[in-house]
């Protein structure tokens, strides 16, 4: 969908602002019911595609990205333009400095319509976590969209945005992309800086896009990656244009594993189940080879990550206090008279604005954290984590990709699940290894299911080895294709 | 299992204020996920070495220069302040 609209810019038969200003109509018309904006960038976009346009009109050669309208997740930050990371503690925050994807897309000349809903500090599978409003699935505005970046991929669907920026922690990307029926995308860990991105749990998160095609995930992977002296966990990365390596890859010969043990969970929708087995065949019939494979410690993968996460958000949340930036008792006080002590701030601070999801996440990192316990849980989880990561390093040795489904149920209802946090973790049973292991991969749609009349779109994920990008987005592509 | 006094411990560790209620509830809550991850302990660790970072990356050094920022950057800090005086963040006394 880019490079066909980058064609029509180019060729001038539409303007970038006549672009920026339908997608901010198509916004006004849908985002009342699908809700996936929390912030409109009304005061900066048009200026910036007025811009694009008079390079057009100079005869300057622009980027891909150039002039067309996206939308950036509420977690990544934005200069001069209000960053909530959907938490009532950020309400008012205006970052003073660009995520450093967000500065190379805006190198680009990308026009940043607005910023998306997600689950608060994105920790959550449905969006419901957002203190601000529960963004709906395009498909049934009925069920969630998925999460934690609820609004992007809700927004890349209803085409209220071209494409999504947004992060990835345990399927944050995919999952919602899977369920409203998106490519997402997320990226081996180091392949782009975080510099920038709201941290949940820092050995886990990247950022990714979320798109319509396979295509145009690769044009924005192409534009976001790299070294940054910003963020020193961020890699050396070899500097590829992947939109063009697509479709040059014979699939005859490659080898997709299929890990049995992601088959039999009884959590499994047996619809969705048909639906990869659907997508297996296909790739058979395309010429690749299936092989079945075995990841037995993949059944302690959501155990680990339920403790390695919280404890890492224990620690990244320390810096919501009240003090330095973001919503605080402190002010208040002033008009309110509370004499209040700085341990008061602290405390009522971090109770007033953060919300239930959070609160558990800290407390349970503190606790796995505590003197005592530290062992037990931390440390045992680390080396299961090591486990994990050796299992893939196996696995790999023997085929090119992992295929799995990218969540074990479609689209489900608001508030079927926002009761029983375990219940909500589970979503996250297909997506989490890859973020233990900090492989790449990526959820393209393969299907849907039809349920109240409605049709419930179902993704298929494929992993890929480490910063082997392009074999994944290269067999997905093909699938795509081949529909 | 979690006991009501221990997440009150916590949650003052992790400076968070909680009602008696909420203690109630969140006694519930972390002692299932906690039952839930207890599942570790069946996965054979023996002599496997814990991994704090994925990719390996060791003593990432880059040249110690100052880079400044714009005068618009500095201020859009200090107007993040919750409260403040002339230029600097107020914070109450720490003593």
């Amino acid at each position: 969908m880019i490079r066909d609209l980058h064609e029509k810019l180019i060729n001038q038969e539409i303007t970038s602002e006549k672009l920026t200003e339908e997608y901010f109509a198509k916004i006004e018309e849908k985002d009342p019911e699908i809700q996936a904006y929390l912030t409109l960038n009304n005061e900066f976009a048009r200026d910036l595609a007025r811009a694009v346009d008079k390079k057009i009109r100079n005869g300057e050669e622009i980027d891909l990205l150039a002039g067309i309208p996206c939308s950036v997740k509420d977690v990544i930050c934005t200069e001069g333009i209000r960053t909530t990371a959907g938490s009532k503690i950020l309400e008012n925050y205006v970052p003073p400095y660009d995520a450093t994807v967000v500065k190379k897309i805006k190198e680009n000349d990308a026009v940043i319509l607005g910023k998306t809903n997600c689950d608060e500090f994105a920790m959550g599978a449905s969006g419901e976590n957002s203190a601000f409003q529960t963004t709906k699935n395009p498909h049934d505005l009925s069920r969630v969209p998925g999460g934690s970046s609820s609004g992007s991929a809700a927004s890349v669907v209803a085409d209220t945005s071209v494409y999504s920026l947004a992060s990835d922690t345990g399927g944050s990307i995919r999952q919602p992309a899977s369920l409203c029926g998106a490519v997402g995308l997320k990226l081996t860990y180091g392949m782009v800086s975080r510099y920038g991105l709201i941290a949940m749990a820092s050995s886990f998160d990247q950022i990714g896009p979320i798109t319509k095609t396979v295509e145009d995930a690769a044009i924005v992977l192409s534009r976001i990656a790299g070294k940054d002296r910003k963020d020193s966990t961020s890699m050396p990365t070899a500097d590829k244009n992947y939109e063009n390596l697509l479709g040059g890859a014979n699939i005859s010969g490659l080898k997709i594993g299929v890990p049995k043990e992601y088959f039999a969970g009884k959590g499994l929708d047996p619809r969705v189940r048909e639906l990869i087995e659907k997508a297996i065949q296909k790739y058979k019939n395309l010429g690749a080879e299936i092989i079945d494979i075995s990841l037995p410690s993949g059944e302690y993968a959501l155990a680990t990550y339920y403790v390695i996460v919280p404890s890492e958000v224990s620690s990244n949340m320390a810096r919501f206090d009240g003090i330095r930036f973001g919503q605080s008792v402190g002010a208040e006080s002033e008009k309110t008279g509370a004499d209040y002590t700085l341990g008061d701030i602290y405390f009522k601070t971090r109770s007033k604005y953060l919300g239930k999801e959070v609160k558990r996440r800290i407390m349970l990192g503190t606790y796995a954290l505590s003197a005592g316990y530290y062992d037990q849980y931390y440390l045992k989880a680390q080396k299961v984590r090591a486990l994990i990561k050796k299992e893939f390093e196996e696995a790999f040795k023997k085929v090119d990709l992992i295929l799995s489904p990218t969540s074990p149920t479609p689209a489900f209802k608001i508030g079927e699940k926002s009761e029983d946090p375990l219940e909500m973790y589970l979503a996250d049973i297909y997506t989490v290894p890859a973020n233990i292991a900090g492989l790449p991969a990526i959820s393209i749609p393969c299907g849907t299911i039809e349920e109240g009349g409605k049709n419930l779109p179902v993704g298929v994920q494929m992993m890929g080895k480490w910063f082997d990008e392009e074999t994944i987005l290269n067999a997905a592509y093909i699938f795509e294709q081949s529909a | 299992m979690l006991s009501k006094d221990e997440v009150k411990k916590i949650a003052n560790l992790a400076r968070i204020e909680i009602s008696e209620e909420e203690a109630d509830k969140y006694s519930t809550e972390l002692s299932d996920i906690l039952g839930f991850v207890e599942k570790l302990n069946e996965a054979d660790t023996e002599g496997v070495e814990p991994i704090a970072h994925i990719t390996g990356a060791k003593n990432v050094i880059r040249e110690d220069k100052v880079v400044e920022y714009s005068d618009g950057t500095k201020e859009n800090i200090i107007n993040n302040f919750p409260e403040k005086k002339d230029r600097f963040d107020k914070v109450k006394a720490v003593f």
